[in-house]
């Protein structure tokens, strides 16, 4: 990060979400601190089951009810009116005035996250109708110009089209443009790429990049897949197990990963990939899985870790300030230097 | 789209063929000769030649399967051989207490059921989704002929805000007569809301865990905007699939629930043919029936292409 300091938009603190399940409860996110800022994209990295995405519908309110729920934390948001509110203590009644106006999401799967019985000009301006109170001729215009923002070609006309007449980019585009139409302030981004072909996530990509940089909001960028986060992100925080376990500037986690999760997981990058004897390039993969929210105290990753001591496994390690926005919860970080 | 319409009316003919082909050798698979049964114990077997002479009884099967066939080709459906006219004109007279009375019951088993069904749906596994699935059941399981002479116990002899039976003079207004099918409609709207009630839950659960539900939720929409718009347009196909299925069935006739109110519908009519031996108003009051069943279900195929774009016609 260069230059003055940007806002915060969201600044989440000591998150623990907490599920009543058939089998007790269960808390899938412990003690998440995240921080978000204006016109910077921050990037939530991890394995499926880390926590990342019930992170992110924590913040929006969206968790499942009445099974889950915010259990400790605070999630402090900075609108666009500058005043600052904690969504965790909002009622459910209350933050609908933020879900689409302020904070927008996208999700994962572009063939099912619109509705397939209405047009798509349909489902943006039904969103701007409720926001910013325009009449529906208004909000059909700027469900127009949205697709086209998005660079739908013939947008007037496609505005009419349902979703299934639409190929995956093209709905996740209008997914964007749904998002983008009432100006938020926060985007979050869960894995909108993973589910598209690699040229449609290159242009899908440059596309939220560049909408961030135009309107200058937030984004949080959930994603499994570091080489995305190479390509977007300006910060980057790693959870594991659902818990933070390092949280540094791109291009240190790159260079300097301080917990062996990062290192591991960079080093499952296709480009790492070492040469085999035989000329073949090997892909290299975490061996286990990622530990059950039921497990035993000390590092979640120890038992997977190819640093580990005796230490590691008898209490849980704390996170640490190992250098200027660089905390790192690896007790052994030295030694991955 | 115009070669899909023209399939399904093929598929439409081809399927009245079939019916009205069945409904003709059926009918003479049961025993009993109408001339005989006509005449009563007293009549010769002379007079019986005679009769079934009169009305080609007396010809090969085919070739009455033949004659009839081409009758039926040109839209007329015989004579009654008891009631002394034309097929038709004896189901038209008894036509209007049968539509009506499936058209209200229709409507308010419909009334019940997809409210009940997205309530229960919506508040899943509460206590409002343990009152509908038990209401549900205890709908379905109450005979219409036990719920309908209750009714007329309590709305029309303790109370006396009903007539017990009939429709009425023929002659009265129709709201006159329409005011005898209130309890009987009552009835057969309870006991069918159970279906449509479980059909509308089941497909209220599928679409209420969509992906697309939870991008409504996320655009700030209010709940009641996405169980009713989002949720409920998604979730129609299999509910007007079941409510056209039993708009069909009780166009038919609800023998049970006309016999226990009285009602000269068409249910009666070919209950009373079918045991005078009467084949062609049985003949004809089901190939009517058939053709009625035959146009809903063509209808639903329509309204299908209204509700969702993804069904090509």
């Amino acid at each position: 990060m260069s230059g003055i300091h940007p806002a915060h938009v969201l600044a989440i603190r000591g998150l623990d979400v907490r599920f009543r399940t058939e089998a007790g409860e269960v808390t899938p996110v412990r003690g998440v601190d995240l921080d978000v800022f204006a016109g910077r994209v921050t990037a939530l990295v991890g394995e499926s089951g880390s926590g990342k995405s019930v992170t992110s519908l924590a913040v929006i309110g969206l968790l499942p009810r009445p099974s889950g729920g915010v259990a400790a934390g605070s999630v402090a948001y900075t609108g666009k009116s500058g005043v600052t509110v904690d969504l965790a203590r909002t009622p459910a009644s209350a933050m609908r005035a933020y879900r689409g106006s302020e904070i927008a999401m996208i999700f994962q799967e572009p063939m099912t996250s619109l509705n397939p019985v209405l047009s798509v000009g349909e489902q943006i301006a039904e969103q701007v109708r409720l926001h910013m109170r325009l009449d529906a001729a208004a909000a059909w215009r700027r469900a127009e110009d949205m697709l086209g923002l998005v660079e739908i070609p013939d947008a007037r006309r496609r505005a009419h089209d349902y979703p299934h007449q639409m190929s995956g980019g093209m709905r996740q585009r209008v997914m964007i443009a749904l998002a983008m139409s009432c100006n938020p302030r926060l985007l979050i981004a869960d894995e909108p790429t993973t589910a598209l072909d690699v040229t449609i996530q290159a242009q899908i990509l440059a596309l939220i990049d560049q909408l961030r940089k135009t309107h200058g909001m937030g984004v949080l960028f959930i994603t499994h897949n570091l080489g995305v986060v190479a390509e977007v992100a300006d910060t980057v925080s790693v959870m594991y197990a659902g818990e933070m376990v390092e949280r540094t500037d791109v291009r240190t986690l790159f260079r300097a990963p301080r917990h062996p999760y990062s290192q591991a997981l960079i080093d499952c990058l296709p480009a790492r990939a070492a040469r085999a004897a035989d000329g073949r390039r090997l892909i290299r993969a975490i061996p286990g899985s990622v530990a059950t929210a039921f497990a035993a105290p000390g590092c979640r990753f120890a038992p997977r870790c190819a640093f580990r001591d005796d230490a590691c496994e008898a209490a849980l390690p704390d996170l640490r300030e190992i250098g200027e926005g660089h905390v790192s919860r690896c007790r052994r970080w030295e030694a991955l230097a | 789209m115009l070669t899909t319409l023209a399939r399904k009316l093929g598929g439409m003919i081809t399927v009245m063929f079939l019916v009205a082909t069945m409904v003709f050798f059926l009918t003479r698979l049961a025993p009993g000769d109408p001339a005989a049964l006509m005449l009563g114990d007293q009549a010769t077997q002379a007079d019986i030649e005679q009769l079934r002479k009169t009305y080609g009884l007396d010809q090969p099967l085919l070739v009455q399967y033949g004659l009839w066939l081409k009758e039926v080709i040109a839209g007329n459906l015989g004579q009654s051989i008891f009631l002394q006219r034309p097929v038709l004109t004896a189901i038209g007279e008894r036509a209007e207490p049968t539509f009506f009375l499936a058209l209200f019951s229709i409507l308010i088993a419909s009334l019940i059921g997809i409210p009940a069904g997205i309530i229960s749906a919506v508040w899943r596994g509460g206590r409002s989704d343990q009152a509908v699935s038990a209401g549900a059941m205890l709908a379905a399981s109450i005979p219409s002929f036990w719920l309908g002479l209750l009714f007329i116990q309590f709305f029309s002899v303790t109370l006396g805000w009903f007539p017990v039976a009939g429709y009425g003079d023929p002659g009265a207004p129709l709201a006159q007569r329409l005011y005898h099918l209130i309890l009987p409609a009552t009835v057969l709207g309870i006991v069918n809301s159970a279906l449509i009630t479980r059909f509308t839950r089941a497909s209220m659960l599928d679409v209420l865990s969509e992906d697309f539900v939870r991008t409504a939720r996320a655009k700030g929409l209010s709940e009641s905007r996405i169980v009713l718009r989002h949720a409920l347009g998604n979730a129609l196909v299999p509910i007007i699939t079941v409510v056209g299925l039993t708009a069909a069935l009780l166009v038919g006739g609800a023998i049970i629930t006309e016999t226990v109110f009285g009602l000269p519908g068409i249910g009666n009519l070919v209950v009373s043919a079918v045991l005078r031996r009467d084949y062609p108003v049985i003949q004809g009051a089901l190939i009517v029936i058939a053709g009625i069943y035959v146009m809903i279900n063509f209808a639903i195929d329509v309204i299908y292409t209204l509700v969702d774009p993804r069904v090509k016609t």
